[in-house]
């Protein structure tokens, strides 16, 4: 047996230049991403602000059992994969159904100005949406109200106060806002087909369908399923402005709209239950950090390059 | 190929619905600017329209005249988004420039840190906690800058563009001419970086242009509302006039029914998407590079 003889290694000396440049980006990291996460410490305290955060009891997991004890609990929990699953199937398949339409024009031109136009959502606040909403859904002036429900006859549908038609409504907003975004992710992924192989199938008779399913859905697989689980990772969270603004933070559409970010913004501005929303917080971290390292694990099988670690 | 139809059924069909996608992308924002141009009235009478009935700019002559506010949060977004940006961009590529160096002792580590609070987050409590109570820069300006100078997502694309666009043999050779890191970095490396440093900085102009979060939670001082915030404010405040405008008495309903409310409030989001959609046409060919090349390559 040969010894495996390992190449003498130079030993790397600390290269106090490159550090000096870290020192900014590492504080601010420090401060607002790191510094927080020892702060998970107040899920298991009864803040007293009299003494302290440091001084508070210790209450163990009390603070979880009363949060466990709410029915918002399963209704928070549910909503926001719900909604997060929703948005996935529906946002992908738009996506990819508005793609494979660009990709197909001849036009280059008229792609670049359609895809531009799109992709022009993605840069608006949600509270600029929740305006364009509005106008939109307004009871007395909303163009729904006067301009289609009215001269059909039918009567006016108030929107706010109707929380069973929300999820269409967010879902709806929701791919307006970013089916731009994701279009153009999976359109350069399109356009880095070899065009080889699409001419040589059309040139053997193949159309379009099969053109699409034979080649090109196969050949952006590993994009498409990374962007997937990208967001299945992020399925414990939500967007934040848009179950709160759009909905005009309702409270009468609290029932289908409401998710755990807004829970725990509520909770702690609303009502200052620190106990309560530090509780929901943590048990959103705890279980949108073992759902995120799983999709990553899966990524880690499929393309090695693409996965965080 | 010669005989190539140009306006073939198909094709007519699809540019049709293109175009009929494009309308619904343009057409809340074509309905707000209308609206802000309406006379409040006539939209009392008729409705919301995409083209004003009665054409009217008292909405916007309202919200620059009988408030200062408007023109403070202007002054403030402005001012916040460029120093946050300026900042914001170079600790990023700072910080990223020596995660690309395969010669960099430490880069596990860093890299470890990155991924880490990519992965895990202490939440929101944690994090207000930690501003209002250990660093207290809650009601002041720094609130509205200092949360997002870094972000992780930021550094991963950052990282990317220095890895494909530095060579390593320009550092090896500034280094035989007795460059220092710090002298290279500035001096060379940033000028090969620049499309990518073009883009970071334009995804945090957004980031800071389109923020209300901070002011939703850090902020209660008035002077430090930021545009957002101060259009969902109005938002708000309308809301609730007109919902208890019924129980404000004879004088101040008449006053209320007089406010150029609905256009004002929609004259807010025209002022406050304004300057985005106006640079949209110049910068928006970069970020279909920028997310191209932070989700595709690595």
């Amino acid at each position: 047996m040969v010894a495996n003889i390992a190449p003498p290694k130079r030993i790397k000396k600390a290269n106090w230049g490159l550090l000096v440049m870290m020192v900014p980006g590492f504080v601010a990291l420090f401060a607002f991403s790191i510094l927080p996460m020892f702060g998970i410490f107040i899920a298991f305290k009864n803040i007293d602000y009299e003494k302290g955060l440091l001084g508070s009891d210790w209450v163990g997991l009390d603070n979880f059992q009363f949060f466990v004890a709410t029915p918002d609990a399963f209704v928070i929990t549910f909503n926001t994969i719900a909604y997060n699953l929703v948005f996935l199937a529906v946002g992908t398949a738009a996506a990819l159904a508005v793609a494979l339409g660009l990709e197909n024009l001849r036009a280059k031109k008229a792609t670049r100005f359609y895809q531009a136009i799109m992709f022009l959502p993605y840069f608006l606040s949600w509270v600029v949406v929740s305006n364009l909403v509005f106008a939109l859904l307004s009871v007395d002036q909303g163009v729904f109200n006067r301009q289609i429900v009215q001269p059909l006859g039918g009567e006016e549908i108030y929107w706010y106060n109707r929380p069973e038609l929300w999820p269409y409504i967010l879902t709806f907003a929701n791919l307006w806002k970013y089916v731009g975004y994701t279009s153009v992710i999976y359109l350069a992924a399109m356009m880095s087909i070899d065009p080889g192989y699409i001419e040589a199938a059309s040139l053997e008779g193949a159309n379009r369908s099969q053109i699409v399913r034979r080649i090109i859905l196969p050949l952006i697989s590993n994009v498409i399923i990374i962007l997937v689980l990208l967001q299945i990772g992020k399925i414990f969270f939500s967007d934040f402005g848009l179950f709160y603004n759009v909905t005009m933070n309702m409270g009468s559409l609290f029932p289908t709209t409401q998710t755990i970010d807004t829970y725990v913004y509520r909770t702690l501005m609303n009502m200052g239950d620190l106990g309560m929303s530090s509780a929901a917080g943590l048990y959103q971290s705890v279980v949108g950090f073992v759902i995120v390292v799983l999709a990553n694990l899966v990524v880690k099988k499929i393309d090695p390059e693409k996965s965080l670690f | 190929m010669v005989a190539r139809k140009r306006f073939d059924l198909s094709t007519i069909a699809k540019h049709t619905t293109f175009l009929v996608l494009c309308f619904l992308c343009l057409y809340p924002l074509a309905l707000v600017l209308g609206i802000s141009f309406s006379d409040e009235l006539e939209i009392a009478k008729s409705g919301f329209s995409a083209i004003p009935v009665k054409f009217s700019t008292k909405a916007y002559e309202f919200l620059f005249t009988s408030a200062d506010t408007v023109i403070r949060a202007y002054a403030l977004t402005i001012f916040v988004t460029v120093v946050g940006t300026a900042v914001s961009t170079l600790i990023i590529a700072m910080f990223a420039y020596p995660l690309s160096r395969k010669d960099f002792r430490e880069r596990k580590f860093f890299n470890g840190t990155i991924i880490l609070t990519m992965l895990f987050s202490g939440g929101l409590i944690p994090w207000f906690m930690v501003c209002v109570n250990v660093l207290h820069i809650n009601d002041t300006v720094l609130a509205l800058i200092l949360p997002y100078l870094m972000s992780p997502w930021y550094v991963v694309i950052m990282r990317t563009f220095f890895k494909s666009s530095i060579p390593d043999s320009i550092v090896e050779s500034a280094k035989m001419d007795g460059a220092g890191e710090l002298k290279i970095f500035f001096s060379i490396v940033i000028h090969l970086a620049a499309p990518g440093m073009a883009t970071i900085a334009l995804f945090n102009t957004i980031t800071y242009w389109n923020d209300y979060w901070i002011n939703m939670t850090l902020v209660n001082d008035p002077m430090l509302y930021n545009l957002q915030f101060l259009m969902m404010r109005v938002q708000m405040n309308i809301q609730y006039l007109s919902a208890n405008a019924a129980n404000l008495g004879a004088a101040s309903a008449e006053i209320v029914r007089n406010l150029p409310s609905r256009s004002a409030q929609m004259a807010m989001t025209i002022i406050t998407i304004g300057p985005i959609v106006l640079a949209y046409p110049f910068f928006q060919r970069f970020f279909v590079k920028g997310i191209t090349i932070g989700s595709l390559k690595e």
